[in-house]
């Protein structure tokens, strides 16, 4: 079981803030094709991945980040801060 | 070693002020204070982080910017939540024994927040609210830290 985070707008295209995924992903790029089917505004979310970032467990990662033993995957947009 | 991910507002004289009285026998002191802008119908900004992340980006920036400007102290405050225009949204202080390391600390910090912690801000205007979209520019000044 991973928690799956949203921020910014890939939360408000996904609907929702966080959700318990069961999955047997291997690394984040098959966990975003499962979430792409979990419904229009995931597949939304998700339609340029090119604009998505991600962080596994808190640390930034790539989208051919392993996801064994994580606990926590999270998807934003291009930080903005300062 | 300080950071602050608070969504109440702060008053950045006071932090100068309370900063600055703690930093023993450094020479020089360097803070930068970001505002939200009033510029064309800004209304309010919002920001949204992720919490736990952010702390943790935050002190790992600082970690690195101790190692490399051999700080003597360092606080980083950012907001989340609703700012109005004008308000203080963030505040980096840095404290050394010469001013160039404080300067240096402070800008690299800077740059390091902009892109690389997790913070994202969406402007409400009259015409309606959108997320503000990320700069080349500010990806670009990570550029000049990299080297050996």
């Amino acid at each position: 079981m991973i928690e799956v985070l949203y921020f910014a707008w890939l939360r408000e295209r996904a609907g929702t803030s966080r959700e318990s995924v069961e999955t047997r992903a291997p690394n984040v790029a098959a966990l975003v094709e499962e979430l792409k089917g979990r419904s229009e505004g995931h597949a939304l979310a998700f339609s340029d991945l090119r604009a998505v970032r991600v962080a596994v467990d808190q640390k930034l990662a790539g989208l051919d980040a392993p996801l064994g033993g994580a606990r926590e995957v999270a998807f934003f947009p291009p930080m903005t801060g300062g | 070693m300080e950071v602050r991910v608070d969504a109440a507002p702060f008053d950045p004289g006071a932090e100068l002020t309370g900063f600055s009285a703690g930093v023993g026998e450094a020479g020089a002191v360097v803070s930068f204070t970001g505002v939200a802008r009033s510029d064309g119908g800004m209304g309010t900004l919002e920001i949204e982080h992720y919490p736990g992340m952010t702390e943790s980006a935050i002190a790992a920036m600082i970690e690195e910017a101790r190692g490399r400007f051999g700080l003597s102290a360092v606080r980083v405050i950012h907001r989340h939540g609703r700012i109005a225009a004008g308000e203080p949204i963030m505040m980096v202080l840095t404290a050394s024994r010469h001013r160039r390391e404080a300067f240096e600390a402070a800008e690299f910090l800077m740059d390091w927040l902009k892109s690389r912690a997790p913070f994202w801000k969406k402007e409400h205007r009259a015409e309606g609210a959108a997320w503000v979209a990320s700069r080349d520019e500010d990806e670009a000044a990570l550029h000049r830290w990299a080297g050996p």
